[in-house]
């Protein structure tokens, strides 16, 4: 018998196969459905801050447009409703996954400055979730914002969610840093349980007919293996905090490439939106077998065993192997198909 | 259980008695009585319970009629049944009122009294609705403040059971129906104590019952009618008794006493004034200082007026009263007298004949006076001239107080600035537009120092006519006893000016009392403010000793992300300085209210409230006031110098806001007005106005065809035209083939733009350098001001191309056409006017438009000017609005009267064929009329005629002069909103689509009431959240285009601009074009839909693409040639209809409230949207089967109808 539980964020898992926060998991019986099919964990789909800001931002703009104007009309919608603003929507969602599955849920939470994160991880806390993922999704554009203000912004969001909860934290994070590794460091130092490596970030297309900026998010394909593989490597046994690898994690060799460098989980997003749900169960197949295939018994046995500090060759993670990839090889075609899954992270 | 003090106006104080005592509410809105039926939908939709623990059912009907007939029916199955109304609303129960009295049927009817329709409409409040009741056999019971509102509430009730005679109870549209006071509340104690249950239990014995059956509402018959009407009679005589019964029970338990009349005044008053409603409470207060120096005058209130108790009235007259002025805040022209004045001096006479032994000593003068009429203010100051009346030996009967009358001299003179208003009582104004929330801050002022001091708070409200760029005056007042003012503050403690703007337009500190408060939303700071100011200001600050403080409120809203809203700044500087509360208890009250207020609304909006209280006082500046006024900034005149001289010194006077101070002689006798005058007022709303770059612009004319306010202009013309045109006009050449060697402009009034810019959102074309640019883009008005209005001005003056050259079916050359619609006081960015706008430019010169009571007869009919305007020529729309119920009615009798005199204009110019030219007389006769070119010769024909038939002296000559233009083909257009289509007037609409007759009707369909605040109607689509619909509409919309369908001769389309304008054009065309009954229904998107007015446009389109809306055509005259008259325009949804209802706070709100509820109506509405598209889309495929021509011609349409009631 093959061992494929892991232990992710002190969660114990059955698999290292974990569905990423899509939009799979807004119904519940999506969330249901990758149960069935062999999900070990689910992380649900972001609470956006903005979202809420924006949401509660408008209905008071709405709500007051126009009134106290004009006699016959001094107001246009009724006014006296209690409103779910805020994230009661999402907690209820929580409460009611937590009810409908067995399996961990992660609550993932998306923003990027710090009001509102620290009430919304308690409540999510509150509402019974398993763990937090921080989807801290910042897109600098300000020129003035040096890096480590920016850096800064992670640690106190990390920070002010941490002493707000006591359930595990995990902050999933862009690949764009000056140094990943001293913001792994960072982040590890100042209580993260775990790194979720990487964030697909948002990067918009053109509509050339009506010459709009469309805000796609990009499916990832399996070449986006690469960037997560890298860091993950090169952290492993560097950081306390448990890693989860993200982005282009499509089949079994995927998975076991991942837990080779280091991952305690791998999350898939894409290929589920693409193949549907059941495509986790045939990964859990797959890998089991190429695990019995190369006889290995455990997936504990292999987490790390091709890390940085534990692989053969360290320098093959570093600038020298770059050099040689350069000269010897062709890039890989870029697959070009786009996905417009609004939710897609 | 202790009783609270509450703060609130007195719909909400009747309908929360009203809702607690009833089980049946039936509901219809009208202004001003709206909010009662709006309060009670929403307690029941929160499942609030009344005093016997169960919910109350809430029914809206589709008129005050239907809500008469559904209370009456409630009441005759044994409910307690209530309902709202007024004006013309409470004329529509009139026939229910008579049934529900005639079989002694105990309900209560609350009306916020207001002004009846006639020479105009008016939303105001007078007494002219209840006393056309007087007839129906009601009760009728006044109250006369806030206070007395919720306890007469209470009384009638109780009293209506006890007597079984219903009650009408009524208090003053607006005066006291809006204002705020604080009061105190009657709790649910006081209710049941009152309530008495036998009573009840009687009600329900009455009630029609399979169980035990009666039979009533029989016909009867000469020889029993009569006997079994006075029946009743003995009832009518103890019902005043039952009332002063339940009076004296309410003061047992309450503590406040009421009397059927009640006297307040000197014991041995010689003069005496009757009266009832808020001008009493004025009136009071003004007896209360006459007394107290010297004078023997009183005043007598009448609570129940009806049925009317001569021995009680006598009972409360003085016995020393020598001179009686009954005044009446109503007309009955014709009249020997007003009916309070005749009830009085009927009382007189009785009183002589019975031989009471408390009556008058000598028997008094009555006079009638008349005051108040739609909410005109009633004043101490016309209280004393009035007495002074009275005292006089040469006094005035039959007068009128408040107005100047120079025609018939009925008005007495008063002292407008005689005031008693004391010194304990802070009064304030606040000056504001309805954007920036100064009346949502002042309702909260009150609520505070209401709730947290002994003080006593009153606030009212005075609104614009206008919808856009809203002007709004606050007054409040605030005093250590309870406040009777009933009239507007005139001299005020501490004025607020919350926008710069005002400056120019209003002098505000006229009502400054010296040594007052002047607070100023200022651009400029403390040290520059002061060379801002117009010369009259800086001179009445220097005078009045004022302090002057400023702050820039604009800059800590914009700093701390409040937008437009400087409510909670300007508030907490109104506390800082007036120091009605200590300051740090003052911030700490305006904090829990905003947390009170804002909360359930998300946190982030409670932070930038607070946030910008703190910020606040760091910008609140004291200006040091010179001793010298040196500005050389004067007032401009409201209207050019240029406008007419009826329009300057009228219509400018009353935009300017004087129209008080007219005189009887100015005004028409007959309610009629010149058009064509909105562009006198210059309103300057715009921060920004679209600007149009001429490399860039394809000339598609899609700007000027959504352009709600007509600001957007296109000319097309010789190039010679442009000798002197100031150095900024812009031109270009035309890109259309047929105006080659033609110069094309585009250009925006730049006084008149409300700064919507739907224009930029459609704006197809985009810079190729720079894609946020497109052809017409916003940039800031004050820079432009200048030039552009000189462009304006050049432009105007540019010719208008011939319109029989004009391709129609073209947006790009249709738009050229000349709007006879523009700058109408509608919401910025409003979705009915464009298609309007669309109407008067294509028919406008020949069109009569009867338009319904709505947002489109205020905004297309409210004083002081009207968009709706006139070409070179003087032609243009003529526009009455009748009411709200019988518009389709109305418009029908324009089109029989104008066939009746086109037919008789024919037949005279058969008869006269001999003298005017047979040629003539027989090319007028055949004359097609089909096109523009055809309707240009046929009045060059009629221009003809008419200079021959001066010269024939033959009565059917003068006859036929008088009808000629009756020969040129008119355009007949029945205009309204889904509350008159769908609703109210859905009768008359069904007979008139029926008749046959060539009357084009167009319906602008918002979904909801629009201008009573967003009500839901038949239209209302499931899912929205509408007042009374604040659960959520439970049903699907109404198909009235499938139901006008049904006729098969009825032209019927079903268009929505913003998703495709050329199909909206083309049907427009097609219907004025059909020979009979057109129906097009414009979805118009509407502020009370609660969404971005900026994009609107493309929520139509997404309302289309998501099947939510259809387009169509159904053209009978296609099933004459045997194809299927039906087009279905729109595509197979493309988007799931979730997506419309996501981007409307109509629907958000339900998903945010009832997040259950929400996703079964929402999966509802998608299924209503694919039924329906499914049906249309079989209905447009299906084989059209024609009858044969014999039986086509058989089904001709006829007119007829007939009926009995």
């Amino acid at each position: 018998m093959i061992d494929l539980s892991t232990n992710y964020l002190g969660l114990q898992l059955r698999t290292p196969l974990v569905a990423s926060a899509s939009p799979l998991s807004h119904e519940l019986s999506g969330i249901r459905r990758l149960e069935d099919v062999g999900a070990s964990a689910v992380v649900l789909y972001s609470l956006f801050e903005e979202q809420i800001r924006r949401e509660n931002h408008n209905l008071e703009y709405f709500l007051q447009a126009g009134t106290e104007s004009f006699a016959e009309a001094v107001t246009y919608l009724p006014q006296s409703h209690d409103f779910h603003t805020g994230p009661e929507e999402y907690l209820a969602h929580i409460v009611k996954a937590k009810e409908a599955v067995d399996i961990p849920i992660i609550a993932s939470l998306n923003g990027a400055t710090l009001g509102g994160w620290t009430d919304y991880a308690r409540r999510i806390e509150q509402a019974g979730a398993d763990a937090i993922e921080c989807n801290i999704y910042f897109l600098p554009t300000d020129m003035n914002a040096s890096s480590l203000e920016i850096e800064n912004i992670y640690l106190d969001i990390l920070r002010a969610v941490k002493l707000a909860v006591h359930i595990p934290v995990a902050v999933k994070l862009s690949p764009f840093f000056s140094n990943t590794a001293n913001m792994a460091k960072r982040l590890d130092a100042t209580g993260a349980d775990g790194l979720v490596l990487f964030n697909r970030f948002y990067q918009p297309d053109i509509d050339l007919d009506n010459l709009v900026i469309q805000p796609n998010v990009l499916l990832s394909t399996p070449q986006d293996l690469r960037l997560p593989l890298t860091w993950i490597g090169i952290l492993y046994a560097r950081v306390k905090a448990s890693l989860a690898a993200t982005s282009g994690i499509h089949q079994a060799e995927d998975v076991v490439k991942m837990l080779m460098v280091g991952a305690s989980a791998t999350m898939m997003c894409s290929v589920l939106l693409r193949e549907g749900p059941e495509h986790m169960r045939l990964v859990e197949r797959q890998l089991e077998q190429w695990m019995a295939d190369h006889e290995y018994e455990s997936v504990r046995q292999m987490q790390g065993s091709m890390s940085q500090l534990r692989s053969a060759d360290p320098s093959a993670f570093e600038r020298a192997q770059y050099m040689r990839a350069v000269k010897g090889t062709q890039y890989l075609r870029q697959d070009d198909r786009r996905w417009s899954y609004a939710r897609a992270d | 259980m202790k009783r609270k003090f509450k703060t609130m106006d007195a719909n909400e104080a009747v309908a929360s008695v009203a809702y607690r005592l009833n089980e049946v509410i039936a509901i219809y809105p009208i202004t001003p009585s709206s909010s009662m039926g709006e309060w009670a939908d929403q307690w029941a939709s929160e499942s609030l319970p009344n005093i016997w623990g169960t919910v109350p059912r809430v029914v809206e009907m589709q008129s005050e009629g239907g809500a008469a007939g559904a209370v009456h029916g409630a009441l005759q199955t044994g409910a307690l049944a209530t309902t709202f109304t007024a004006s013309q609303g409470l004329l529509l129960m009139i026939p229910n009122m008579n049934k529900i009295a005639g079989e002694l049927t105990p309900t209560v009817f609350h009306v916020s009294a207001r002004t009846l329709a006639t020479h105009a409409l008016s939303i105001f409040g007078d007494h002219s609705d209840v006393m056309s009741c007087r007839t129906t056999g009601f009760a009728m019971l006044c109250s006369n403040s806030v206070q007395e509102a919720m306890d007469m509430a209470l009384i009638a009730h109780a009293a209506a059971l006890e007597s079984r005679i219903p009650f009408l109870h009524f208090f003053d549209g607006f005066r006291t129906s809006h204002e705020v006071n604080k009061i105190e509340m009657l709790n649910e104690d006081d209710l049941r104590a009152l309530i008495n249950m036998d009573r009840v239990i009687e009600h329900r014995q009455r009630a029609l019952s399979p169980d035990h059956p009666v039979l009533r509402g029989t016909a009867q018959n000469p020889d029993v009618y009569f006997q079994a009407r006075e029946a009743v009679t003995p009832y009518y005589a103890v019902c005043p008794e039952k009332v002063q019964g339940v009076m004296d029970a309410f003061s047992r338990i309450v503590g406040r006493a009421y009397r059927l009349f009640d006297y307040v005044g000197a014991p041995d008053a010689e003069e005496v004034i009757v009266m009832m409603g808020s001008g009493a409470e004025a009136a009071h207060e003004t007896v209360e200082h006459l007394v107290a120096i010297g004078r023997k005058v009183g005043l007598l209130k009448v609570r129940l007026y009806r049925p009317f108790s001569v021995q009680h009235f006598l009972q409360t007259l003085p016995r020393t009263v020598r001179k009686i002025a009954v005044l009446d805040r109503t007309k009955e022209a014709g009249a020997a007298g007003d009916p309070l004045y005749l009830d009085v001096v009927n009382a007189i006479q009785e009183g002589a004949k019975l031989n009471l032994a408390e009556q008058p000593a000598s028997q008094p003068t009555v006079l009638g006076g008349r005051y108040g009429l739609s909410s005109k203010e009633f004043t101490p100051a016309m209280v004393k001239a009035v007495y002074d009346n009275l005292a006089s030996r040469s006094h005035k009967d039959h007068f009128t107080i408040g107005i100047q009358d120079d025609l018939s001299h009925s008005s007495l003179s008063y002292d407008p600035d005689f005031s008693i208003e004391p010194e304990s009582v802070i009064r304030a104004m606040f000056y504001g537009l309805g954007a920036d929330g100064t009346v949502g801050a002042n309702k909260n002022s009150i609520k505070i120092i209401g709730e947290n001091t002994d003080n006593y708070a009153q606030g009212y409200f005075v609104y614009d006519s206008k919808k856009s760029g809203a002007m709004t005056v606050s007054h409040l007042r605030f005093g250590p006893k309870p406040i009777r003012s009933s009239y507007l503050v005139s001299k005020a403690n501490f004025i607020a000016c919350h926008q710069w703007i005002f400056l120019e337009r209003y002098d505000m500190l006229s009502s400054l009392v010296e040594g007052g408060v002047f607070l100023l939303n200022s651009l400029f700071g403390q040290d520059e403010v002061w060379d801002h100011l117009p010369r009259l200001m800086q001179q009445q600050l220097i005078q009045k000793k004022a302090r002057f403080y400023v702050i820039d409120a604009y800059q800590v809203a914009r700093d701390t992300g409040m937008g437009s809203r400087m409510n909670t700044i300007m508030q907490a500087c109104f506390f800082a300085i007036s120091k009605v509360l200590p300051g740090e208890q003052a911030i700490e009250a305006i904090r829990k209210s905003i947390r009170d207020t804002y909360g359930k609304k998300g946190e982030e909006v409670v932070q930038k409230n607070l946030k910008a209280v703190d910020e606040t006082l760091a910008h609140l500046h004291e200006v040091a006031i010179p001793e010298t006024s040196d500005s050389t900034i004067e007032m401009p005149a409201p209207f050019s110098a240029e406008a007419p001289k009826f329009e300057r010194e009228v219509l400018g006077c009353i935009y300017g806001g004087h129209g008080d101070d007219l005189p009887v002689s100015a005004f028409p006798a007959d309610g009629t007005f010149p058009t064509g005058t909105a562009k006198w007022e210059k309103r300057n709303l715009a921060l920004e106005i679209p600007v149009w770059d001429t490399k860039t612009c394809i000339q598609c004319g899609k700007c000027a065809m959504v352009c709600p306010h007509s600001v957007i202009r296109i000319k097309v013309y010789d190039s010679r035209e442009l000798a002197g045109a100031p150095a900024t006009f812009k031109s270009t050449d035309a890109r259309d083939k047929e105006w080659q060697g033609l110069k094309y402009t585009i250009q925006v009034a730049p006084e008149d733009c409300t700064g919507c810019a739907i224009c930029v959102d459609v704006c197809p074309a985009k810079n190729k350098s720079e894609t946020r640019l497109k052809a017409i883009n916003m940039e800031p008005q004050p820079a432009l001001r200048a030039s552009e209005t000189a462009n304006w001005k050049f432009f105007l003056k540019l010719p208008e191309l011939d319109r029989t050259k004009i391709k129609l079916t073209s947006i790009r050359q249709q738009q050229v056409q000349e709007p006879l619609f523009e700058f109408s006081g509608a919401c910025s960015g409003c979705g009915e006017t464009p298609y309007l706008k669309l109407v008067s430019q294509l028919f406008g010169d020949r069109a009569i438009i009867a338009n319904a009571t709505g947002c489109s007869s205020i905004y297309g009919g409210n004083l002081p000017t009207t968009p709706w305007s006139k070409n070179a020529e003087g032609r243009g729309p003529a526009w009455a609005n009748s009411l709200f119920e019988d518009n389709a009615e109305f418009g029908l009798g324009f089109r029989v009267s104008v066939d009746k005199q086109t037919e008789f204009a024919g037949e005279l110019t058969k008869r006269l064929a001999g003298q005017i030219g047979e040629q003539l007389a027989t090319s007028i006769l055949t004359a097609s009329q089909k096109d523009e070119a055809d309707i240009f010769e046929q009045r060059a024909r009629v221009a003809q005629l008419k200079e021959r038939l001066k010269t024939v002296d033959l009565p059917e000559a003068k006859q036929l002069l008088a009808l000629a233009d009756m020969l040129v083909k008119k355009s007949i257009w029945i205009v309204g909103g889904d509350g008159w289509a769908y609703d109210i007037g859905y009768g008359g609409l069904d007979h008139v689509l029926a008749s046959g007759l060539n009357v084009n009707l167009l319906v602008l369909d918002t979904e909801v009431y629009s201008n009573t605040g967003g009500q839901a109607s038949k239209s209302t689509p499931r899912a929205a959240v509408a007042k009374f619909a604040a659960g959520g509409k439970a049903t699907a919309k109404k198909d009235l285009g499938l139901m006008a369908m049904n006729y098969g001769n009825v032209y019927v389309a079903s268009v929505a601009m913003g998703a495709k304008d050329e199909h909206t054009l083309k049907a427009f065309l097609e219907a004025e074009a059909y020979d009979g009954p057109s129906l097009i229904i414009a979805y118009s998107h509407c502020i009370a839909h609660g969404i971005n007015m900026t994009t609107a446009m493309s929520d139509q389109k997404l309302a289309v693409d998501s099947g939510h809306w259809l387009l169509y055509r159904y053209n009978p005259e296609r099933s004459l040639t045997g194809e299927n008259p039906l087009t279905l325009d729109s595509r197979t949804p493309t988007k799931k209809v979730k997506e419309f209802l996501q981007q409307q706070t109509r629907f958000q709100m339900l998903a945010k409230s009832e997040p259950e509820d929400a996703k079964r109506l929402w999966a509802l509405a998608q299924h209503d949207s694919e039924i329906r598209y499914r049906m249309y889309e079989y209905l447009a495929q299906r084989n059209n089967e024609q009858p044969s021509k014999t039986e086509a011609k058989a089904e001709e349409p006829q007119g007829h109808a007939v009926g009995t009631r």
